[in-house]
């Protein structure tokens, strides 16, 4: 492959006049889980919700697989192969966990009012599959046992998770990941770690944005550091770890690497 | 895990449940004639025009989670729409016309019903396209602003050109003919002496049938999922790729268009349409029906009808004679008894039952 | 300009009371973030308890002077209207402040549905004449034959500039007073507030007061000049004053007064001069369809208002 996966060059967005990001570019290979950190207000979560759609850059180029994508919509963006979770975990609560994951479905298949008012047999086998890949990515995520649960019901490990199956299940070419690990207890933490790393070995490319330190230099085989909306560092955690202007971000920001 | 809450959609009950449902549809004219006359069949009747509107309400809030307050417009739609088509009104108001159907219109209520769906659904569209970005409380009153708009042009559309006879109405509306059969007068069918009310008891039933399936085909199928991820979050269901903007007019537009229908057949029904029939307290009343009963969960919308429809019915003709009997004249007119219920209805489910009645065991609150 | 100067003094007079009654609409929506329905109803039973309290007080004393009369209903009616605006926080509202968006919206809509249930209980349904206790006079204005006059009377100058000092004391009270710093505090951030010492409860209590107090007023002075009372005469001033509420931008005082102005100078310019364009075809029974054009123009293409929603600035 001579593109990387997401290619991303020279977002600025400005708020009020403050550069929340400046000239920031980021370019993830496929296949690999990648991490952006960062300490509190550095950027990250304006950085994903522009390349989400949510706010419009200012300017900036956006390369998904080698095609050029505007994140102009939400909608649009998750259709075009990125698919994320939420830093606050945002699941469809009233709705079973099996529902949620079958939303996820809703851009890979196609029936309309028509195919639900007749029931035609085309419509009926997309449903079966619809509901078949659901129950597939479930207990992908180990959420074999809970189809029928209400969302909400579940615990917090398990929302995690069925986010998580809920992105995969719009078969994304990167699945990004808005702080999975926030509010996880250590044992979740090493659950998390190896959900996140199955799904890279089974041909996923990830992007983390994390907060945990430990988790993001365990776990990515890259790394991006931002620090006031601009790019300080890049490379594999190694390098970054010892890396002297992250140091002193993290330092400055009172935490330690 | 012990707290979490096991969801079956335990198919047997429903169906016995169905059957059930389709037994009372189908013998309650017989026992309420029988107990309380013709006037009490008509109260069913109005019933089931009730439960159409709060089926095709529940598509809007119950499943998309858009408080719709103008809903009444769509019906309203329906039965201009029905009145204008099979009434002499048209025609007494533009001679060119009535030199081309001498006989008078008397559309067939074949074409009236899709029609009326169409427009009132092409209505739900064009007041949805430009209302549906705003966030909830906004959106309920702009909607509320559209129903009254509706409601003063059907008042004041008698000037410049005589389209709605204004505050007159219209009237001499054609009976639905039903394969010859009009339903506007008592037949002998297979026997049985049945009047005017069951006849049009048994066309409603069958209609208010039709649209049961095709709500609960919605509400299992990749729209109707799609409809309520957009109620449960907004945001999310964006991220996970949906056009939330497009789903939502669709919902519009499928509510709007089982209002459309019930609007044609109330028309036909009634004989007579006025601008008065499409108030925001009707608005008012079928969102009632939908909160009180149990919003996104079919069965219990029909409970809402049931109770809001037909109880404050029951109890304004057994009020009257009681009150009559007990001082001597009537204290309180039923009317404002039917009121005060859907008062009541709409604070104490807020209060105390946010899902209705008879939720369903996923649905959600507002 | 033909009836400028009129429609002039008739939008200054519907608007001063769409602003009172926004008013009411605008606190509540920047301390709780919800619409209180039940707003528009709080005026009719001011209006009707208004009307009440006259009656009562005609018979007791038939030599009481009209102003007096007047002074009275008004007051015992704000002070019954602060009360029943009190009770439908703490009946339909309270329980509902940390539910979704629309719960407290469709509880409001029960509560006015009730409110007009006992209106119609308690004053029938029938529109119940409310006396004319202020000279009705012809005031010229502007002297003229019968097309370039324009006339009014001692009730809508009375209304108008009640209103009006009325607004500039509430402005004076939120602006100025710890009260008002309180209440803006609430607005800005609930907790925050109660940390330093605030009892959001008895701020939201008492912005509900004020709001039924200003509305029943509203209610007395529409009924004045109208000469009548019913129970469903709450409905549309409450859907304008709402909308005035949001054209100025919801949470905003300033923003509420401007708005119920402006509101009432386009209704009555607009109307006028459509009718007067179209030789009646559409003239004043269009008039309502105004005021929801404006709401529904303002909500799709500004939602903000013209003043921006402040109070606070809470997102």
């Amino acid at each position: 492959m001579n593109h990387p996966l997401l290619q991303i060059e020279k977002v600025n967005k400005q708020f009020g006049g403050v550069a929340a990001l400046d000239d920031v570019s980021l370019s993830i290979e496929a296949g690999e889980i990648y991490g952006l950190i960062g300490p509190n207000g550095a950027g990250k979560t304006t950085f994903f919700n522009v390349m989400t759609g949510l706010y419009t850059p200012d300017s900036g180029r956006f390369q998904l697989d080698g095609q050029e994508y505007q994140p102009t919509a939400v909608h649009q963006v998750a259709r075009a192969g990125i698919a994320r979770t939420f830093q606050n975990i945002r699941l469809f609560n009233a709705m079973s966990a099996l529902e949620n994951v079958m939303v996820g479905r809703h851009v890979r298949t196609h029936n309309g009012v028509w195919a639900a008012l007749s029931g035609h047999s085309r419509g009926r086998e997309e449903e079966a599959q619809t509901r078949a890949h659901a129950h597939r990515l479930l207990a992908y995520v180990g959420l074999a046992g809970f189809a029928n649960y209400r969302a909400d019901s579940l615990s917090y490990g398990h929302q995690r998770r069925l986010e998580i199956a809920r992105a995969l299940a719009t078969e994304p070419r990167l699945l990004a990941l808005d702080e999975p690990a926030a509010g996880m207890n250590a044992s979740e933490k090493v659950q998390l770690r190896s959900l996140l790393e199955k799904i890279r070995d089974d041909g996923h490319t990830l992007l983390l944005i994390e907060h945990d330190v430990k988790l993001v230099m365990g776990v990515c085989d890259r790394i991006s550091v931002l620090d006031y909306g601009r790019v300080i560092a890049v490379g594999a955690p190694a390098e970054v770890r010892r890396h002297p202007q992250v140091i002193q971000a993290y330092l400055g920001a009172g935490a330690h690497v | 895990m012990s707290l979490a809450t096991a969801v079956s959609p335990s198919s047997k009950r429903a169906s016995l449940g169905l059957l059930l449902f389709a037994l009372a549809l189908v013998l309650a004219p017989w026992i309420v004639g029988h107990a309380g006359g013709n006037t009490w069949v008509r109260t069913l009747d109005f019933a089931l025009l009730y439960i159409m509107l709060a089926l095709g309400l529940n598509i809007v809030v119950g499943y998309a989670g858009l408080l719709d307050m103008g809903f009444i417009a769509f019906y309203a739609v329906g039965a201009y729409l029905a009145a204008l088509l099979s009434s002499p009104h048209l025609l007494q108001q533009f001679p060119a016309l009535l030199a081309l159907l001498p006989e008078g219109m008397h559309t067939s209520i074949w074409l009236i019903l899709p029609l009326a769906a169409l427009l009132a659904a092409g209505f739900g569209v064009i007041l949805g396209a430009p209302t549906l970005r705003l966030r909830g409380d906004y959106l309920a009153i702009v909607t509320l602003g559209f129903g009254e708009i509706i409601r003063i042009l059907l008042r004041n559309l008698d000037r410049p050109v005589n389209l709605t006879n204004g505050p007159k109405g219209i009237a001499q509306v054609d009976p639905v003919t039903l394969l010859g059969v009009n339903l506007g007068r008592t037949q002998e069918l297979f026997g049985l002496r049945l009047p005017s009310v069951y006849l049009y008891y048994y066309l409603f039933a069958a209609l208010v049938v039709l649209i049961l399936f095709a709500c609960i085909r919605l509400e299992r199928s990749r729209i109707g999922r799609a409809w309520m991820a957009i109620r449960e979050d907004e945001e999310a269901a964006q991220a996970m790729g949906l056009n939330t903007l497009r789903l939502k007019l669709l919902a519009f537009a499928i509510g709007a268009a089982f209002g459309g229908i019930s609007g044609a057949l109330f028309a036909s029904f009634q004989g007579f349409v006025s601008p008065e029939s499409f108030t925001l307290n009707e608005s008012i009343a079928v969102l009632a029906m939908v909160v009180l009963g149990g919003m996104g969960h079919i069965p219990g919308v029909i409970l809402g009808c049931v109770l809001l429809a037909a109880l404050p019915e029951a109890l304004r003709a057994s009020m009257g004679p009681l009150q009559q009997a007990l001082f001597g004249q009537v204290l309180v007119d039923p009317e404002i008894i039917r009121q005060l219920f859907y008062g009541l209805a709409l604070i104490l489910a807020m209060l105390y039952r946010p899902a209705g009645l008879w939720p369903s065991r996923t649905g959600g609150a507002p | 300009m033909d009836a400028f100067i009129q429609q002039l003094l008739n939008g200054l007079l519907s608007g001063s009371l769409y602003a009172l009654v926004a008013l009411g609409y605008t606190m509540v929506y920047g301390i709780l973030r919800i619409i209180n329905f039940a707003h528009g109803d709080v005026l009719m039973i001011g209006a009707l308890v208004g009307l009440s309290v006259i009656r009562v007080l005609q018979a007791a004393f038939p030599d009481m002077p009209p102003v007096l009369l007047l002074l009275a209903a008004a007051m015992i009616a704000m002070a019954f209207c602060a009360v029943l605006a009190v009770v439908i926080e703490r009946v339909a509202y309270r329980r509902l402040r940390n539910a979704p968006r629309l719960a407290p919206l469709i509880s409001g809509i029960g509560v006015s549905l009730l409110l007009q249930t006992v209106a119609m209980l308690v004053w029938t349904r029938n529109p119940q004449m409310f006396p004319q206790l202020l000279p009705l006079a012809p005031i010229e204005v502007l002297a003229g034959d019968a097309t370039h006059a324009a006339v009014t009377n001692a009730t809508a100058l009375t209304t108008i500039g009640v209103a009006l000092s009325l607004m500039v004391g509430l402005l004076l009270l939120v602006e100025r007073t710890r009260f008002g710093r309180a209440m803006r505090a609430v607005a800005e951030n609930p907790q925050v507030a109660s940390l330093m010492g605030i009892n959001p409860n008895r701020i939201i209590v008492m912005t509900f007061a004020i709001g039924g107090a200003l509305a029943a007023l509203a209610g007395i002075m529409m009924a004045s000049n109208y000469g009548s009372a019913h129970f469903y005469m709450g409905f549309l001033p409450g859907i304008k004053a709402f909308t005035a509420a949001v054209l100025g931008g919801i949470g905003n005082l300033k923003g509420a007064m401007l708005g119920g102005l402006l509101l009432g100078l386009i209704e009555a310019l607009g109307t006028g001069y459509l009718g007067a364009a179209t030789n009646g075809v559409f003239g004043s029974n269009y008039q309502d369809v105004f005021a929801f054009i404006v709401l529904i123009a303002v909500l799709v293409f500004r939602p903000q208002g013209v003043l921006g929603e402040r109070l606070a600035t809470r997102a």
